[in-house]
C-alpha cells in the first residue's frame, strides 16, 4: 500500500514539475527573443511556407537572398512543409508558444487564424510605411486578408483553375476547341465525342469534391452558404450542379470513375493523352510544359453564369513575435516587391499579387499555353471559397458523401439532404 | 538488499527506476493526464481552453460518425481475429514439425511482421488495384471477374482485414510456437499409445493446453486491432464513402485536421473504456475457464 502511495506521489510531483517547467520555459523563451529583437544587431526571423514545397524551394531561396540584400539587418530562416502537413505543424507550434515569426496562410484558412487572435494586426505598419502602396496590388486579393476591418495578412500570390485541353484528342475526334463562351452542354458534347472507352480515353475530368462543388454550384447560380455562413446547399440549382458532376462519371461515363483512375493522378492521365480536358490549376503550367502533345487553356464552361476558382496565398505575422517590424518587412517584400514578383513570373510560381503590367508581361509571353490571357480573364468571374468554421470537416463530409454517390450507393437527392443536415450540425 | 532499511530500499528502487520513469512520465503519463483534462474542454489548440463539463461525452454518444467508426472497427476485429488465430495456429503447427528448411520458413512467415506498415500498405494497395492489380489479374486468368476491392464500400474492409492478417500471422505464429514448445511430448506419447489419431490429439491435447497462449494472443490482438490505423490511413483514407473509417482515424481527424482537441480526447477515452471493458470481460472469462 505504501509503495502505491509513494509511486503516485512521485507521479504527481513529476507532473507538477513538468507543468512548472513548461510554463517557465515559455516565459524565458520570449524574454530571450525580446532581447534579440532590440539589440540593434541582426534580427533573425523564421518564415514557414507550404507553397514553396517541394518545387519552388530554390525560387524562395532567391527571394530571401534578395530581401536580405535589401534589408542588411534581417536574416530569414525558411522552413518548409507540404500542404498536407503544414497546418498540423503550424497549429501545434502556435499552441506551444513556439510559432514562426512569419507564416503562409491560404485564404480558406486565414479567417480561422485571424479570428482566434493568433495574427498580428499589420494596419499600423502599413499606414506608417511610405514605401508601400496597397493600390499596386490586386485589390480583391489584398482585401481578402482583412478581418474585422484590419489587415492581418499580406497577399503574395494567387492562382485559379482553368480548362486544360489536349488539342490532339480534340482534332482526332473532330471537335472544335473550347471557347470562352462554352457551356456545360458544349463541354459534355465534346467530351462524349472524345471518350474512347476501349483505349481508356475520357473526354473530361474534374475532381468530385467540395473544392470543385462550390464552383460548379456558382456556375449554375447556386450558393452553398449564404452571406451569414448558414448552409443553403439543398436547392434545385445546387442539386443540378451535383448531378452534372456525378453524372459525368456514373451516367455518361465521359469521366473516369475512381476505380478506373486506379490511384493515378489526373495530371498523369492528361500527360498520358488519356484525358481530353482536365480542370486543374495554373500551377500545372510548369509540369505540363514538356507534354508530348499540343495543349492550351480556356475559360471554364458555365451553365447559367461563369465562375472561376480563386486561390490566394498570403503571409501573416504571428501575434506573439517580438520581431513584428522585421516580420512585416518580409511579408511586404514577398507581397509587393517587384523583385519577388519577377522571380515568381520567371518561374511560373503562381501569379504575383502585383498588377503592374510590365512585371506581368513576361508571364503572358511564355508558352505553352497560348491563351495565357485566360488566367486574367478568369478573374472577372471569380468565386471565393466559402469562409466557414470547420471548413476541413465540411469538406471531408462532402467528399465522403460524393464517394457514395459515385459508387451508386446513394442518389444525389439523398446526398444533398444529408449534406444540408450535416452542415447544420457541424456549424452548430 | 540484506541489511538495508525499508526506506533505503525504496530510495534505491526509485533511483534505479528514474531513467525509465522520467520517460514514462514525460511521454505517456503527462499526456494521459492532460488528455483527460482536455476531454472536458473545447480546446482547439489556438483559443482559450474552456471547461464544458461532459458536453464532449454527450456529443459523442449522439454522434452517428462515432458509431459508424465504432461499427467499422468492430467489423475489422470480427474478420481479423479469427483469421490470425486460425492461420497463426496452422502455421505454428506446420512449422513445429521437424522438417527441411524449417528456420527458413519460420523467418519467411515472420518477415511481414518486421516490415513497415507504410511499405506493406502501399504494396497491397497496388495488389488490390482493380485495373492493374496482380490479384484481379490472377483471378481473371481463371475466369473470375475480380471485385473492386478498395474502391468498393462492400469489399474495402475485407481488403484491409486480409492485409492486416497477412502481416500479423507471423507474430501470432511465433507466440503459438512458444506455446507448443511448452507442451510436454509425453502427452502425445500417452495419447498415441491409447490409440488417439492426429486430429484427436490436436483437439484434446494441443488446443486445451494452448489455452493460455490463445488467451494472450486474443487479448493482444484485440487491443491492437481496436487501435487499427496506419493501414487504413494509407490504403483507403477511410473511404470509399466512409466505409472504412475506424475509431483511431476518427480521433486523428478531429484532433489534427479539425483541431477539435477536446472532442478528440473524449473519443480517446471512450476508446480506452471500450478496450478496458473487453479486456476485463476476457479476464473474467479466462478465470472461469481455468477453474
Amino acid at each position: 500500500m505504501k509503495k502505491i502511495w509513494l509511486l503516485s506521489m512521485l507521479f504527481l510531483v513529476a507532473v507538477i514539475g513538468l507543468i512548472g517547467c513548461s510554463a517557465e520555459g515559455s516565459s524565458e523563451g520570449s524574454g530571450d527573443s525580446g532581447d534579440g529583437g532590440n539589440d540593434g544587431g541582426t534580427t533573425e526571423i523564421t518564415y514557414y511556407s507550404f507553397s514553396a514545397a517541394p518545387n519552388y524551394e530554390d525560387v524562395l531561396a532567391e527571394m530571401v537572398a534578395a530581401f536580405e540584400e535589401e534589408n542588411p539587418g534581417i536574416t530569414v530562416t525558411t522552413e518548409l512543409a507540404a500542404y498536407d502537413d503544414y497546418f498540423t505543424k503550424l497549429q501545434t507550434r502556435l499552441a506551444g508558444g513556439n510559432a514562426p515569426d512569419v507564416f503562409e496562410l491560404n485564404y480558406e484558412n486565414f479567417v480561422q487564424y485571424a479570428s482566434k487572435g493568433t495574427l498580428a494586426d499589420l494596419s499600423s505598419f502599413i499606414e506608417e510605411d511610405e514605401d508601400f502602396d496597397p493600390s499596386a496590388l490586386n485589390q480583391e486579393a489584398f482585401e481578402a486578408y482583412q478581418y474585422d476591418g484590419k489587415q492581418y495578412g499580406m497577399v503574395e500570390s494567387f492562382s485559379n483553375v482553368l480548362t486544360f485541353y489536349n488539342k490532339e484528342l480534340f482534332d482526332a475526334a473532330g471537335v472544335e476547341y473550347p471557347t470562352a463562351d462554352w457551356t456545360w452542354e458544349d463541354e459534355l458534347a465534346a467530351a462524349e465525342q472524345i471518350t474512347d472507352e476501349e483505349n481508356n480515353v475520357w473526354g473530361t475530368y474534374a475532381p468530385v469534391t467540395m473544392n470543385e462543388y462550390f464552383k460548379i454550384a456558382a456556375q449554375n447560380g447556386g450558393q452553398l452558404f449564404d452571406e451569414n455562413g448558414n448552409p443553403t446547399v439543398d436547392t434545385p440549382e445546387n442539386l443540378e450542379a451535383m448531378n452534372y458532376m456525378v453524372d459525368k462519371v456514373i451516367d455518361s461515363g465521359v469521366s473516369p470513375s475512381p476505380a478506373e483512375m486506379s490511384g493515378q493522378a489526373p495530371a498523369d492521365l492528361f500527360l498520358n493523352g488519356q484525358l481530353g480536358i482536365v480542370h486543374t490549376g495554373i500551377w500545372m503550367f510548369d509540369a505540363f510544359k514538356d507534354a508530348s502533345f499540343e495543349w492550351d487553356v480556356a475559360l471554364e464552361a458555365g451553365n447559367t453564369q461563369k465562375a472561376h476558382h480563386f486561390f490566394a496565398n498570403g503571409l501573416a505575422v504571428s501575434a506573439d513575435t517580438d520581431k513584428k517590424e522585421a516580420a512585416y518587412k518580409f511579408a511586404r517584400f514577398m507581397s509587393a516587391s517587384e523583385q519577388a514578383a519577377e522571380l515568381r513570373v520567371e518561374n511560373s510560381w503562381e501569379l504575383p499579387a502585383i498588377t503592374d503590367e510590365a512585371v506581368l508581361q513576361p508571364y503572358l509571353e511564355q508558352t505553352p499555353p497560348e491563351n495565357r490571357e485566360a488566367v486574367f480573364e478568369a478573374l472577372d468571374s471569380l468565386v471565393l471559397p466559402p469562409v466557414v468554421e470547420n471548413w476541413s470537416q465540411i469538406s471531408d463530409v462532402t467528399d465522403q458523401e460524393f464517394e457514395k454517390a459515385l459508387n451508386g450507393d446513394k442518389s444525389t437527392e439523398d446526398v444533398i439532404k444529408t449534406l444540408q443536415s450535416e452542415y447544420e450540425q457541424i456549424l452548430n | 538488499m540484506v541489511g538495508m532499511t525499508k526506506r533505503k530500499t525504496l530510495f534505491w528502487l526509485g533511483v534505479f527506476l528514474l531513467p525509465n520513469l522520467i520517460g514514462f512520465l514525460t511521454f505517456i503519463g503527462a499526456p494521459i493526464v492532460s488528455s483527460l483534462i482536455i476531454s472536458f474542454t473545447d480546446w482547439d489548440l489556438l483559443g482559450e481552453m474552456q471547461f464544458t463539463g461532459f458536453e464532449n461525452y454527450i456529443r459523442l454518444v449522439q454522434d452517428p460518425e462515432f458509431w459508424v467508426a465504432f461499427r467499422n472497427t468492430f467489423l475489422f476485429i470480427l474478420g481479423y481475429i479469427p483469421l490470425v488465430l486460425i492461420f497463426g495456429l496452422a502455421c505454428a503447427l506446420l512449422l513445429n514439425k521437424q522438417m527441411k528448411f524449417r528456420a527458413f520458413f519460420r523467418a519467411t512467415f515472420f518477415l511481414p511482421v518486421i516490415t513497415s506498415w507504410v511499405a506493406v500498405s502501399l504494396v497491397w494497395k497496388w495488389l488490390y488495384n482493380p485495373e492493374y492489380g496482380l490479384i484481379n489479374y490472377a483471378l481473371s486468368t481463371v475466369g473470375i471477374d475480380g471485385p473492386m476491392w478498395l474502391n468498393d464500400p462492400d469489399t474495402a474492409m475485407i481488403g484491409i482485414i486480409l492485409t492486416s492478417a497477412w502481416k500479423d500471422i507471423g507474430f501470432v505464429m511465433v507466440l503459438f510456437l512458444g506455446g507448443l514448445q511448452n507442451i510436454s511430448p509425453s502427452f502425445y506419447e500417452a495419447a498415441s499409445i491409447d490409440g488417439a489419431g492426429k486430429a484427436r490429439q490436436l483437439w484434446n491435447i494441443t488446443i486445451p493446453l494452448l489455452a493460455p497462449t490463445t488467451f494472450f494472443v486474443t487479448i493482444i490482438s484485440m487491443i491492437n486491432s481496436f487501435q487499427v490505423f496506419d493501414q487504413v490511413m494509407i490504403m483507403t483514407g477511410g473511404g470509399p464513402g466512409g466505409s472504412t473509417v475506424v475509431m483511431v482515424q476518427n480521433i486523428y481527424n478531429h484532433a489534427f485536421r479539425y483541431f477539435d482537441m477536446g472532442y478528440a480526447s473524449a473519443m480517446s477515452w471512450a476508446l480506452f473504456l471500450v478496450i478496458f471493458l473487453f479486456t476485463w470481460i476476457q479476464m473474467k472469462y479466462q478465470d472461469k475457464g481455468a477453474n
